[in-house]
C-alpha cells in the first residue's frame, strides 16, 4: 500500500471577503487578484512546505502536489517549484505530482529538464504524474481546449522519448516541433520516473492509462461510480493481456484525524469553508458552466460514471452539506479509533493500492493539520499498513503495475532475479 | 433544422476531400452566405428574402453542421485555402458573398488571397481584425445559449430569436452548437478571433466592391473593427445600423435587407 498526503494549498485570507460562510462569490475566473496579499502568500507557501516536510517524517510514502491556475483554492500554479524545494529538503517520501498539466506546455522540453532535475536532486524520489487540466487552466494559459487531448498525448510521447532516447534527435509532430533535442540532464530513475495519471471525467484518459499500464488515481469521487470506473481499467488491462490489480489504481479522499471527536468535527467542517475547490462536493464556490464544458476539452460521449462530480452545476444551495459528506464517505473525520473503520470501508470497496489522505484544506489551520499529521504517524499509518496487508492491497512499489510481478525490496523485479 | 419557410434544398457534396453540407434556394446570380461561429441551424427570413433575388448557397464550413471536419484545418487561412479548392472543383467564380462574424473573417481572408472569386462582398459584424478600440467578446466564457443571447441587443425584441435560440434547445441543436464551438476553437482560439496579418493583406481586395454592415450596439465585435476593415480595403464602405446588435439580419431585418440588396443589386 502506497499512502500519501495531499492538501490543495488554498489561499486563506480571512480579510479577503470570500472567506467563511458568506461574502463574495467564488466563481471560476471572476475573482480579481487585486485582493492578493503577498504577506499572506509568503506565510502560506512556507506553512504548506513545513507541513509537507513534517509529513515526510510521519511515514507517508508520498507527498502529493497538484496544480491549478488563476484561482484561490490552489496556490500551486508552478508546482515544480514546490517539488524542487521538497526534493532538496525531504528525505524519505516520494514527491508525487498529480500533476503537471501537459497540454499547457507549449515547450515541453522545459518539463523534460525540470522534472529530471527534481528527480536527480531527490535521488530518484519523483513520481511525475500528468493531468489534462480543466477549462480554467485552458483559459488561463490560453490553450485551445479542442487540442487538449492531442497535446496531452503528444507531449507525453515526447517527454518519454527525451528521457529514454539518446540525443540529439528531431521531433516534428503536430503540436510540438524541435530541431535539436539533447537535454543535458537525465532522470535518476531508469528507464524514467514512474508516471501516474489522476482523473475524474474522461473515459479516454482512463483507457489511455490502462493501455500505457500507468496507475490511475481517482480524485474525491463517490465510491460506487469510482468502483465502476476502476472496473473499466481492470477490464481493459485484461483485454490487453496483463494482470492489473490494486497497484494500478489509487484513490484520494478527505481524511482528518484529531485528538477528540469534537476537535475533529470542528476542523473537518472547515473542508467546506473558505476557498475550497469548486469542482468538488460541498464547497461554497460555484462552478462556471462555460468553463466546465469548454468545447472539445473532453469527449462528450466517452465519459466516466464519476463525471457528475466535475461538470454538474454546483455551489450555493446545491452544495452537499457536511453531514451528507460524512455519511457518504467523502469526508472521513474523527479520532483514529473512529476513522480507521471508515478507511477500511473505502479500502474494501475500491481495493486501491494507492491512497492519498486529503487534509489541511479549506479553512483548516496549521495547528489542526499538524495534530492530524502527528496522529496519522502514531496511529493511522501503521494500522492502515496492517489493513492493506490483511486485505492484500499492494502498492506499485510492491507489485509492478505494468506486469503484475512482485518487486523485491531493493527495487528490482522479483521475476528478473 | 429549424425553418421559417421550407423553401430550400439541402445537399451533401463530396468536394476537396470533405463532405460539404450546402443549403440552396432561389435562382439568379450566385450569393454565398458564410455562417458565423455557431453554425447554420435555422432557415431565416432574411435568407428567404435574398433567395427571391439570388441563388443563395449556404455551406456549412468543414467541421460545422453535417460537413466533415478536416484535421489539418487549424487556421482561418487553412480554411480559406480549402474553400478555394472547393470553389475550383464546384466551378464557383464571381459570386456575391455575405459573411457573418467568423464567416465574415473567412470571406475577407479569401478575398485577401484570391479576390477574383468574389463579385461583391458584404461583411456583417465581421471578426478577423483586432479592433482598434475595445475587444472581441470571448464567446468561450459563456455557454452556447448565453452567448447567442449576447449577440443581439435585446432578445425579447427579436421575433426570430426563439428560432435561432429556442428556450429549450433540442438535443440535436445543443450538440450541433457544441460541434460548431469546437471547430471555432480550432480556428479562433489564439490569437482570439483575428489574424494580425489580415489587414495588411486586404489591399488586394480593393477590386471587390465591399460593404461592411455593423449593428450600432454590437457587443461581440466592436464597431471600431468595421472602421478598421474600411481602412484596410480601399474603396469599401461601412454602414452602421442603429438599434441593432451583432445580428442585424434578424434584429433589423428590413433595414438589413434594403441595405444589402441595394448594395448587391446596384450596378
Amino acid at each position: 500500500m502506497f499512502i500519501g498526503h495531499f492538501t490543495e494549498r488554498p489561499y486563506q485570507d480571512p480579510k479577503s471577503g470570500y472567506f467563511g460562510a458568506t461574502g463574495l462569490p467564488i466563481k471560476d475566473l471572476t475573482l480579481s487578484n487585486e485582493i492578493y496579499d503577498p504577506e499572506v502568500g509568503a506565510d502560506l507557501y512556507n506553512r504548506y512546505l513545513d507541513e509537507k516536510i513534517y509529513a515526510d517524517g510521519c511515514g507517508f510514502d508520498g507527498l502529493m502536489l497538484n496544480e491549478h491556475h488563476s484561482t484561490p483554492f490552489c496556490m500551486g500554479g508552478a508546482t515544480n517549484v514546490e517539488a524542487a524545494i521538497l526534493a532538496r529538503i525531504t528525505k524519505n517520501a516520494k514527491i508525487v505530482l498529480l500533476g503537471n498539466i501537459l497540454p499547457l506546455w507549449d515547450d515541453p522540453l522545459w518539463l523534460v529538464e525540470q522534472l529530471a532535475m527534481i528527480d536527480l536532486i531527490s535521488h530518484g524520489r519523483l513520481i511525475p504524474g500528468w493531468v489534462r487540466g480543466t477549462g480554467r487552466e485552458m483559459v488561463s494559459h490560453n490553450i485551445p481546449p479542442a487540442y487538449n487531448w492531442e497535446r496531452f498525448q503528444e507531449a507525453h510521447e515526447f517527454i518519454v522519448k527525451a528521457w529514454t532516447t539518446s540525443g540529439p534527435f528531431r521531433w516534428e509532430g503536430k503540436h510540438y516541433h524541435y530541431r535539436y533535442v539533447n537535454p543535458w540532464v537525465k532522470p535518476y530513475q531508469k528507464p524514467h520516473p514512474p508516471i501516474w495519471l489522476p482523473g475524474v471525467v474522461s473515459r479516454d484518459s482512463l483507457m489511455w492509462a490502462a493501455e500505457k499500464r500507468i496507475p490511475y488515481i481517482m480524485l474525491a469521487t463517490k465510491l460506487d461510480p469510482t468502483r465502476q470506473a476502476f472496473q473499466l481499467y481492470h477490464e481493459r488491462a485484461a483485454e490487453l493481456g496483463y494482470k492489473s490489480g490494486p497497484q494500478n489504481i489509487g484513490y484520494l479522499w478527505k481524511v482528518h484525524v484529531d485528538e477528540t471527536e469534537e476537535l475533529a468535527e470542528e476542523a473537518a467542517r472547515k473542508y467546506v469553508q473558505g476557498p475550497s475547490n469548486p469542482f468538488l462536493a460541498g464547497n461554497e464556490g460555484t462552478t462556471n458552466l462555460a468553463l466546465a464544458s469548454l468545447p472539445g476539452m473532453t469527449s462528450r460521449r466517452r465519459v466516466l460514471p464519476t463525471r457528475t462530480a466535475a461538470t454538474k452545476y454546483r455551489g450555493g444551495v446545491e452544495s452537499i452539506p457536511y453531514e451528507e459528506q460524512i455519511e457518504n464517505y467523502s469526508i472521513s473525520a474523527g479520532t483514529p479509533k473512529t476513522v480507521l473503520p471508515k478507511i477500511r470501508h473505502v479500502l474494501e470497496t475500491l481495493r486501491p493500492g494507492i491512497i492519498f489522505f486529503w487534509d489541511g484544506d479549506g479553512a483548516m489551520t496549521h495547528e489542526e493539520q499538524m495534530r492530524s499529521l502527528r496522529l496519522m504517524k502514531e496511529e493511522v499509518i501503521p494500522a492502515v499498513r496492517e489493513m492493506a496487508s490483511e486485505l492484500d492491497l499492494p502498492g506499485p512499489d510492491e507489485v509492478d503495475p505494468a506486469t503484475g510481478e512482485k518487486i523485491k525490496a531493493n527495487g528490482a523485479l522479483a521475476a528478473a532475479s | 433544422m429549424q425553418q421559417a419557410t421550407a423553401a430550400y434544398t439541402e445537399e451533401l457534396l463530396s468536394v476537396a476531400g470533405a463532405d460539404l453540407q450546402v443549403l440552396k434556394a432561389g435562382s439568379g446570380p450566385p450569393l454565398i452566405i458564410f455562417h458565423d461561429e455557431m453554425g447554420q441551424h435555422a432557415w431565416l427570413r432574411y435568407q428567404q428574402a435574398l433567395s427571391e433575388h439570388f441563388e443563395v448557397l449556404v455551406p456549412s464550413h468543414p467541421g460545422y453542421g453535417k460537413s466533415s471536419r478536416l484535421d489539418w484545418i487549424m487556421t482561418m487561412r487553412d480554411m480559406a485555402g480549402w474553400y478555394l479548392q472547393a470553389f475550383d472543383e464546384l466551378g464557383v467564380r464571381d459570386a456575391n458573398v455575405v459573411g457573418f462574424s467568423l464567416g465574415g473573417w473567412l470571406a475577407a481572408t479569401i478575398a485577401s488571397l484570391c479576390p477574383h472569386y468574389f463579385r461583391k462582398m458584404v461583411l456583417v459584424g465581421a471578426a478577423g481584425i483586432k479592433p482598434p478600440e475595445g475587444e472581441i467578446f470571448d464567446m468561450f466564457m459563456e455557454t452556447a445559449s448565453e452567448y447567442i443571447k449576447l449577440t443581439v441587443a435585446d432578445p425579447l425584441a427579436v421575433k426570430e430569436f426563439p428560432t435561432v435560440c429556442p428556450p429549450t434547445p433540442t438535443p440535436e441543436l445543443a450538440e450541433a452548437w457544441e460541434v460548431a464551438r469546437e471547430q471555432s476553437v480550432r480556428l479562433s482560439w489564439r490569437p482570439y478571433m483575428h489574424d494580425p496579418g489580415l489587414p495588411h493583406l486586404l489591399r488586394r481586395a480593393s477590386g471587390i466592391p465591399t460593404l461592411m454592415v455593423w449593428g450600432e450596439k454590437d457587443r461581440i465585435v466592436p464597431t471600431s473593427a468595421g472602421q478598421a476593415y474600411k481602412e484596410a480595403i480601399p474603396g469599401s464602405a461601412l454602414r452602421i445600423i442603429e438599434g441593432s446588435g451583432h445580428r442585424p439580419e434578424i434584429e433589423t431585418t428590413d433595414e438589413f435587407l434594403s441595405t444589402v440588396l441595394g448594395f448587391l443589386k446596384n450596378g
